[in-house]
């Protein structure tokens, strides 16, 4: 086990790798799913924190847990710049998520239209995480335009379907630099342990704890998931886990010099 | 079994009587309700053809136990299944439809549910609607608040906490103009995160006026896509042209509007065809406004002053409650908003199960939310209500029940941006 294995954003050091949205679930439930969980960063949907209710999100939430505002409800970079800006003014801190959706069914997110936010916004001085389709292309040019990680999604939002796009996020892991944090779609502590086996830097989940029974049981299950699947990844998982097989013997052994 | 709903007034003229009696029993006294009126906008659309032929087409009474069994075990509803859930032979499997609906709930909606409230601001109408309170022949204390009325119910309704306003208007272009109506949205910018319009349909570039105004969702019910059943039930006025109202939520989007919500008033025609053609509309629609939220409601037919029989006949609740999960299942992701005409022990079931909005503190009267919130009586004027309520929860009972039930009450999960 390597030590100090930490996961580094936009220069912020975090020990978690397991990023909790806060949408869908009681208020009253968030301070125990972040103790239960570990996690050090909380989603927060500008639109829902956008309130007077008494029962404010904000509230809740622990000292010392970064806050993740996403600009949920942008359906183009302009509204998604607005909203962002409008999170710094809540005062909930420089991180931001980008999240832009021109599709109300299954909240697929608009990949030029978030490489176009995470510039401005990254030049305002925003730690830009930005939720896309994962596709090479894209995500490098999210990363040329300033993005501090970049979030591909496993399978539709909500649809706790689990890695749909698994070899698409494995193109992401090898060829882009910064930490890959694989978000939406994960239904299962299980998945999210074979995301991190794969090197995702980290698991964004939700509607999987939302929806669970008992959610601070199911976040400690996400966390332990997540645990075992980052120690897998850097323990050098065995060869009938890793990509591609290994003959037993050596396919050069003819080569005589 | 048919309700009746012709009543008459000892309050109208003569002539205005015999002008009644000739609308209600001579249908070639009546305008056309295909042709549009002056002013009205013709858009180019085929959404109306694609829902009145699948509507047109479907038998439900042609569906099977088998048929309801493949809908249900089927990932997604296609439109077949949905006829399926929504005919008679699914009715024994309500409890396995509830079931499925939940989860479809929970995985786009997780564990909230949302409040507003509505505010008629006018309950002036020209329009002759037989089943409804506002219509122009029925005797009711007619009135239209001013700004500074329409502010101080504003006020009293943001001081309970609410954060969601619906505005509404009875259907009278004359009394309660495109003007007025956008004054009230400012006034309602004010005073709330969002703001909604139930008023009558209007053409592409004022629903963008009313958008920059402050509005970012309109309701227009079809009340029903029956257009035979339509024409019998809304005699006179702009109201009874059925196309122009059909392509309401189009000419809304297309003139800026965030989202859109739909509805047939269940009780009025077939209600199985209704409900069908209700969520085909908001799911042609989405197809070509992949944007759009959209939302569909399910009221049923109220009783309403000066008539008291009026009931929503063969729509009971059994029947409210398969088409409220068939519309779940078909549609995962749209609201579904639940209103005070139906009690409080339905709704807080139906909550649980596929709704995710209800009203609180409503009153459909005009100008009497003070009596109303704080008890507090005064002599200024009112206007009698659309219709009764059943559920008249105020906004803090609403708060607790819902999180009683084990739910997250959400007042405001918007941004006008």
């Amino acid at each position: 086990m390597k030590n100090n294995d930490k996961l580094i954003i936009g220069g912020h050091e975090f020990q978690s790798r397991f990023i909790l949205g806060s949408g869908k679930y009681s208020m009253k439930l968030i301070e125990a799913a972040i103790r239960d969980a570990g996690a050090e960063i909380i989603t927060l949907a500008v639109r829902r924190a956008n309130t007077k209710d008494q029962e404010s999100i904000l509230d809740h939430i622990p000292e010392g847990v970064t806050l993740l505002p996403n600009t949920s409800g942008a359906r183009n970079a302009q509204e998604a710049v607005r909203i962002a800006r409008l999170a710094r003014e809540l005062g909930c801190g420089n991180f931001i998520k980008v999240e832009i959706m021109r599709d109300t069914k299954y909240l697929l997110p608009d990949n030029q239209e978030t490489i176009k936010a995470t510039e401005i916004l990254a030049k305002e001085g925003f730690v830009v995480m930005p939720y896309m389709y994962p596709d090479l292309n894209a995500a490098r040019d999210m990363v040329n335009a300033g993005a501090a990680t970049i979030m591909p999604l496993a399978s539709p939002i909500g649809s706790n379907k689990g890695l749909a796009t698994r070899e698409f996020i494995q193109i992401l892991i090898d060829e882009i630099d910064l930490p890959i944090i694989v978000d939406a779609g994960i239904g299962r502590p299980s998945q999210a342990c074979e995301a991190m086996e794969m090197g995702a830097a980290a698991i964004m989940a939700n509607t999987a704890l939302a929806t669970a029974g008992d959610l601070p049981l199911m976040a400690a299950a996400f966390r332990q998931a997540i645990e075992a699947g980052r120690k897998a990844y850097l323990s050098g998982l065995g060869r009938v886990l890793t990509r591609g097989a290994s003959a037993s013997d050596p396919l050069t052994g003819f080569l005589r010099d | 079994m048919e309700n009746q709903f012709f009543v008459d007034s000892e309050h109208l003229s003569p002539a205005a009587l015999e002008k009644k009696h000739l609308l209600e029993t001579d249908p070639s006294s009546r305008k056309s309700h295909m042709e549009y009126l002056p002013g009205m906008e013709v858009i180019e659309s085929d959404v109306c053809r694609q829902v009145l032929s699948q509507m047109e087409d479907y038998d439900p009474s042609a569906y099977t136990a088998q048929d309801v069994r493949t809908a249900l075990d089927h990932d997604t509803c296609s439109i077949e299944d949905f006829k399926a859930l929504l005919s008679p032979a699914a009715e024994p499997f309500l409890e396995e439809m509830a079931q499925r609906a939940r989860m479809e709930t929970s995985k786009h909606f997780g564990n909230t549910v949302y409040l507003f409230t509505p505010l008629y601001i006018a309950n002036y109408c020209e329009n002759y609607c037989v089943y409804c309170g506002f219509n122009c022949y029925n005797h009711i204390r007619r009135m239209k608040l001013d700004l500074e009325q329409i502010e101080h119910e504003m006020q009293i309704i943001a001081d309970s906490g609410m954060e969601e306003i619906l505005l509404l208007t009875g259907e009278s272009r004359a009394q309660s103009d495109v003007q007025y109506i956008g004054e009230a949205c400012k006034l309602a910018r004010k005073y709330f995160r969002l703001v909604g319009l139930e008023i009558y349909p209007v053409n592409t570039d004022e629903y963008q006026y009313l958008h920059q105004c402050g509005a970012d969702y309109v309701t227009v019910f079809q009340e029903t896509y029956d257009r035979d059943r339509y024409e019998s039930l809304h005699l006179q006025g702009h109201k009874r042209v059925w196309p122009y109202r059909f392509d309401a939520q189009e000419r809304a989007l297309r003139g800026g509007m965030r989202g859109v919500a739909f509805s047939a008033l269940l009780g009025l025609s077939d209600f199985r065809k209704d409900a069908l053609a209700s969520a085909l509309h908001v799911y042609y629609l989405q197809r070509k406004y992949p944007h759009a939220e959209m939302s569909l409601s399910c009221p049923r037919l109220r009783p309403i002053i000066n008539n008291d029989k009026i009931n929503p006949l063969d729509v009971g609740e059994t029947q409210l409650c398969q088409v409220i999960c068939a519309y779940r299942i078909f549609l995962p992701f749209v609201g579904i908003t639940v209103s005070s005409r139906e009690s409080a022990s339905f709704r807080n079931g139906i909550v649980k199960i596929a709704a995710t909005k209800v009203s609180a503190g409503v009153s459909t009267g005009i100008g009497d939310h003070e009596s109303k919130y704080t008890g507090k009586e005064d002599d200024a004027a009112k206007g009698d209500e659309q219709f009764e309520i059943d559920d008249d929860r105020s906004l803090d009972t609403m708060y607790r029940d819902m999180s009683g039930e084990g739910l997250q009450p959400v007042l405001n999960d918007y941004v006008y941006v």
